[in-house]
């Protein structure tokens, strides 16, 4: 085992890299699947690994593409003049005052989303159990009605950024390294994370949250901040993707919250709640059904996702690793690790 | 009526099976015409999911009809044209991949457009990369227009002109009246998505020029249901001119509440109202109410395969029965007028090469049953006037410009 | 900023708007009481916090509307949409619901979440994604100074109607064996077990009923608003901030805060624009959460 894992990830980095040559034709499509693996992933920081499950998270993927754009926009262009202008006048951007302007929005969208999170966190956390959920879902569709209605940044007509700089096919491999990129670094901090003594005790709040407390947890902060770090990447990721689409609008691209919104919920429950792998099989699961059958079944699609969900979550809830688990615990099953410091190290 | 029905009909008379992707053959002239195909993403689901099904009617009636008539001649060999949809659900975002979608894996090289502005203006930059000719029928934003697009089309107007000819209209009732157009008073309330608010600006900018004073401007939320509170203070205000723009739900709800509320303003303009059949729903309510229009079945256009417009009207309600006790909503011609645009310009091209068929779209000069086509460089057609039509009696009616004014403006309302 | 202000303005200059925003919110606050009243059982009973609520509102609405287009009165439509949702609920209670009741909250609200969105499409597969309403016919009532407070009797009658509906419903669960069945069963349901109710005949009867509730809400809602198929969110947001703001177990209160929501938005709406409608309503659904949770930390207690 212990010599194979470091050739399993090998391997598997070297298909992250070859995967855009091997499937040119995917390109944009197997972009789309890291943001759904880095979405999943986040998701199950709070979901899966603390028992908080917010079904608001996309608020911070709407905030972090607007943010990203205006930043991007603001260090060339006045914002409300260049999202008004859509009856005239263009608005032409360097190679360079575009690589800055996203470059720098992307970081803003990070950072200023984190400290979404930590505010809303404050009262968003007080509440447990589905008034979480519920909580998190109002705060998101209200960020979108407020934003829709907000003429500075277009309001309904929503932002056009302007077009990646250069040969095309380069601009659709940019943005798959980006997101890759992203996605991996998630991944190893993770994989990190989900050692440390840290995670012991949001895991503690999942299990008893009253306990944790009287044991001395400051539960707050540890939520807070768990919730911050998943923001910081939602944010980045939603920054990318509003680059990656040119064009956006709030309510059907930003904010949607019953569609990617829900999407991550379903692949995380998918792959397996509270496991580093769960989210990232699941969200492989669901984007590869989805986009293998989805534009088939012209609008019976959405009667298949319900379906999907309430399957999902009725028989099925522990997922593709809880199943996995349950069969073959010898394999899957959850390791007992002695000594923290020594990550991944099964005990014997 | 629903989405089973249009499907069944599509499936029967085209072989559209295709686009569900069970079956991958050619209708049933495969035998002497080759296909043509051509890919499109349109709203099946989500908020503009009733046009998007208009649309998609008007793609496949003009297949149909095209083969009727003798399929596309390109070069001495017969083609027919047949189309890939997928459902882009009304978002953006998902209409951009199913662009890419289009392109990469399903080798299309000719594109037909989405229903509304917000998604062609998704759609447009990929189709613009992929130098992949489209030809929408749907998307009327000026801002479509100002990006230097190469490869985008659109046989529609733009959507600035949809209701400034009410407001032009209504500057001539005031000097009629002996009274100057500055003292006219309008309120606008339009919906919140980029199609409402180009409107919305064509009809400031006009009043602006009139010296008219926009005196209620408000946004109408995705869900709409319930306009009660804006028509509250329409009462209060008591506006000239009203100005509403929706899509469907827009158009019934306004028509429906102004006939509850009792709203007696001079002049009321909505879009969309043979789309939302707002005659046939609310019947007298809908009495003497402007609806703009891109065309309409009883002006004097004509072409060989769709024959006059009143014609395409009469052919359109055959092939879909489900729109017998409808006014044919223009956004269905305008879908058909597309593919024309398309047939046209491969014959003229003599090739299927995109790029000579993108040459050949941007010299079209066509005179089809929905008007006159020719595209500026810019890409929209330049050749057709909208026109503004009013409910009088349950029957739409011409009364501007006065051109092609079959009809005299009732006026003032009520 | 001026136009807020200046709508503000109207209010006062013309006191009569008031009225008229009162009457209009009572109207459709009404509709929302009713289906928030059915939430309130299912939320009480048996824990599950049903998030399809406004597709059953819509689906009962298509009911009536189907049956109005084959000719069938409009009126006839509110016992029909009661009867066929009637079965539709109880379906998914023995589908899908029976199974989320004893698991935690989280797999009820997602499990109805996905029901929501399959109700919402099946409909549009179904019917079409026009906006569909029936007209009555009937006249309008003008109130008030010059007619001003304008009342259409169609809205009207759908406001007797569901109030008698929501009387009616407290009455059976005051008076009938099944009613006091049910609330046992909500006070403590292994006592009731234990005392010989069958407690999965009493969800089934529950759910079956509340989906009933938002049907005949929905038969109502077609002869006086509009319907579309993905309108249902509209009607779950509502449900959600009255149960919330009313508590469990208060039903005449639901009432009285569905009234209250009701012309709250339209002042909302009248205000902010038209525009801010869906944003006030979540806005207020925060706002009743986070004084539900100080009024509960005052009894060092946390909101779960």
């Amino acid at each position: 085992m212990t010599v194979l894992r470091p050739v399993f990830y090998l391997a598997l980095l070297a298909f992250i890299i070859a995967a855009p040559f091997l499937l040119p034709d995917f390109r944009t499509q197997l972009a789309t699947l890291w943001l759904f693996i880095i979405l999943a992933m986040t998701w199950d920081m709070t979901g899966g690994q603390m028992g908080y499950n917010s079904l608001g998270n996309i608020l911070f993927y709407g905030a972090g593409m607007y943010i990203a754009a205006v930043v991007g926009i603001s260090i060339v262009y006045d914002v409300g003049e260049y999202t008004n202008a859509f009856g005239g006048g263009t608005y032409k951007f360097t190679p360079t005052q575009y690589f800055i302007g996203m470059g720098l929005g992307l970081l803003l969208a990070g950072v200023l989303s984190a400290a979404i999170a930590w505010i809303m966190g404050y009262l968003l956390f007080q509440f447990r159990g589905p008034y979480f959920a519920i909580g998190t879902l109002g705060a998101a569709i209200a960020a979108g009605e407020l934003v829709s209605n907000w003429e500075w940044v277009g309001g309904g007509q929503g932002i056009a950024l302007p077009v990646y700089p250069g040969d095309f096919d380069v601009g659709k491999l940019f943005f798959y390294y980006l997101f890759a990129v992203m996605g991996v670094i998630l991944f190893i901090f993770l994989r990190w994370f989900y050692t440390t003594r840290f995670a012991a005790a949001i895991n503690a709040i999942r299990d008893d949250e009253e306990k944790a407390e009287a044991m001395g947890i400051h539960t707050l902060r540890y939520k807070l901040t768990t919730w911050a770090i998943a923001a910081f990447f939602v944010g980045i990721a939603g920054g990318i993707s509003g680059y990656q689409l040119i064009h956006f609008e709030p309510l059907e691209t930003a904010f949607q919250t019953i569609n990617l919104g829900i999407f991550m919920v379903v692949c995380v429950l998918l792959g397996g709640k509270g496991t580093l792998w769960g989210p990232i099989i699941g969200a492989i699961l669901f984007h590869v059904v989805k986009e293998v059958t989805w534009n088939y079944l012209l609008g019976w699609q959405w009667v298949a996702l319900g379906a999907l969900i309430v399957v999902t979550v009725v028989y099925f809830q522990d997922g593709l690793m809880g199943w996995l688990a349950s069969k073959k615990p010898e394999w899957f099953g959850e390791r007992v690790i002695t000594k923290p410091d020594v990550a991944g190290e099964p005990a014997e | 009526m629903g989405i089973f029905k249009t499907v069944g009909i599509s499936l029967a008379a085209t072989g559209a099976l295709l686009a569900s992707g069970l079956v991958t053959a050619s209708p049933a002239m495969a035998e002497e015409c080759e296909t043509i195909t051509l890919g499109a993403a349109i709203s099946l689901t989500g908020k503009y999911a009733t046009n998007g099904v208009h649309a998609k009617n008007g793609y496949e009636y003009a297949f149909q009809k095209i083969k009727d008539n003798g399929g596309i001649m390109v070069a001495g060999k017969c083609y027919n044209f047949s189309a890939i949809y997928y459902d882009d659900e009304s978002k953006g975002d998902r209409g951009a991949t199913l662009a890419e979608r289009l392109i990469n894996q399903d080798n299309i090289q000719y594109m037909l457009g989405p229903y509304s502005s917000g998604l062609t203006k998704a759609i447009a930059p990929v189709t613009e990369q992929y130098k992949i000719p489209m030809v929408e029928a749907e998307g009327a934003s000026r801002s479509l227009f100002n990006k230097g697009y190469k490869y985008l089309f659109a046989v529609l107007s733009t959507s600035e002109q949809y209701l400034a000819s009410a407001i032009t209209l209504a500057a001539e009732q005031a000097e009629k009246e002996g009274k100057d157009p500055k003292s006219v008073r309008v309120a606008i309330a339009v919906e919140n998505d980029p199609f409402s608010l180009d409107i919305r600006a064509g009809v400031q900018e006009d009043a602006k020029k009139y010296g008219m004073q926009v005196i209620l401007d408000e946004k109408l939320p995705r869900d709409l249901s319930d306009m009660s509170a804006i028509l509250t203070k329409v009462k209060l205000l008591k506006p000239d001119v009203l100005i509403v723009s929706g899509h469907s739900k827009g158009a019934a709800t306004a028509v429906r509440q102004i006939g509850e509320q009792g709203i007696s303003v001079p002049m009321i303009a909505v879009t969309h109202c043979e789309a939302a059949d707002v005659v046939g729903n609310f019947g007298d309510a809908a009495n003497d109410i402007l609806c703009s229009t891109q065309w309409a079945e009883t002006l004097s256009y004509e072409d060989p395969i769709f024959g006059t417009a009143a014609e395409y009207e009469v052919g359109f309600k055959e092939a879909f029965p489900e729109y017998t006790d409808k006014t044919v909503p223009y956004q269905t011609a305008q879908a058909s007028a597309a593919v024309y645009v398309f047939k046209d310009a491969f014959e003229r091209a003599g090739t299927l090469d995109k790029e000579a068929v993108r040459d050949a779209i941007s010299e079209t000069d066509l005179a089809t049953f929905y008007g006159q086509i020719r595209f500026s460089e810019a890409g929209n057609n330049i050749a057709k006037p909208m026109v503004l039509r009013q409910i009088q009696d349950g029957k739409y009616n011409v009364v501007a410009p006065s051109e092609f004014a079959s009809h005299k403006l009732n006026w003032p309302r009520n | 900023m001026d136009q807020i202000i200046g709508n503000i303005g109207l209010l006062f200059e013309f006191p009569v708007v008031n009225l008229k925003i009162i009457i209009d919110g009572i109207m459709i606050g009404a509709l929302f009481a009713l289906s928030a009243y059915g939430l309130a059982l299912v939320w009480g009973v048996m824990n599950v916090k049903n998030l399809a609520q406004g597709d059953f509102v819509i689906a009962g609405g298509y009911v009536a509307w189907s049956m109005a287009n084959v000719g069938i009165h409009p009126f006839i439509g509110i016992p029909a949409a009661f009867v066929v949702m009637w079965g539709i609920g109880w379906l998914t209670y023995k589908l899908v619901i029976k199974r989320v009741i004893e698991r935690d909250l989280f797999t009820s609200l997602l499990a109805t979440f996905g029901l929501a969105i399959m109700f919402a499409q099946i409909l549009n597969l179904m019917f079409g994604s026009d906006t569909q309403s029936i007209d009555l016919g009937y006249a309008t009532l003008h109130l008030g100074p010059g007619g001003f407070i304008d009342v259409p009797i169609s809205k009207l009658i759908g406001v007797v109607v569901a109030l008698s509906l929501a009387f009616g419903v407290i009455l059976f669960m005051k008076r009938s064996r099944m009613g006091q069945a049910i609330r046992a069963t909500a006070q403590d349901a292994r006592a009731a077990r234990v005392l010989g109710i069958d407690t999965d005949k009493v969800y089934a009867f529950t759910f079956s009923l509340n989906s009933a509730i938002c049907g005949a809400a929905g038969a109502i809602i077609v002869m006086a608003w509009v319907i579309q198929p993905f309108y249902g969110i509209t009607y779950s947001v509502r449900a959600f901030v009255i149960v919330t703001a009313a508590g469990l177990g208060n039903l005449p209160g639901v009432i009285a805060a569905g009234l209250g929501i009701g012309a709250l938005e339209q002042y909302g709406a009248h205000i902010f624009g038209i525009g801010y409608q869906q944003a006030i309503a979540v806005l207020l659904l925060l706002l009743v959460l986070f004084i539900r949770l100080l009024q509960q930390r005052r009894n060092r207690q946390v909101l779960q």
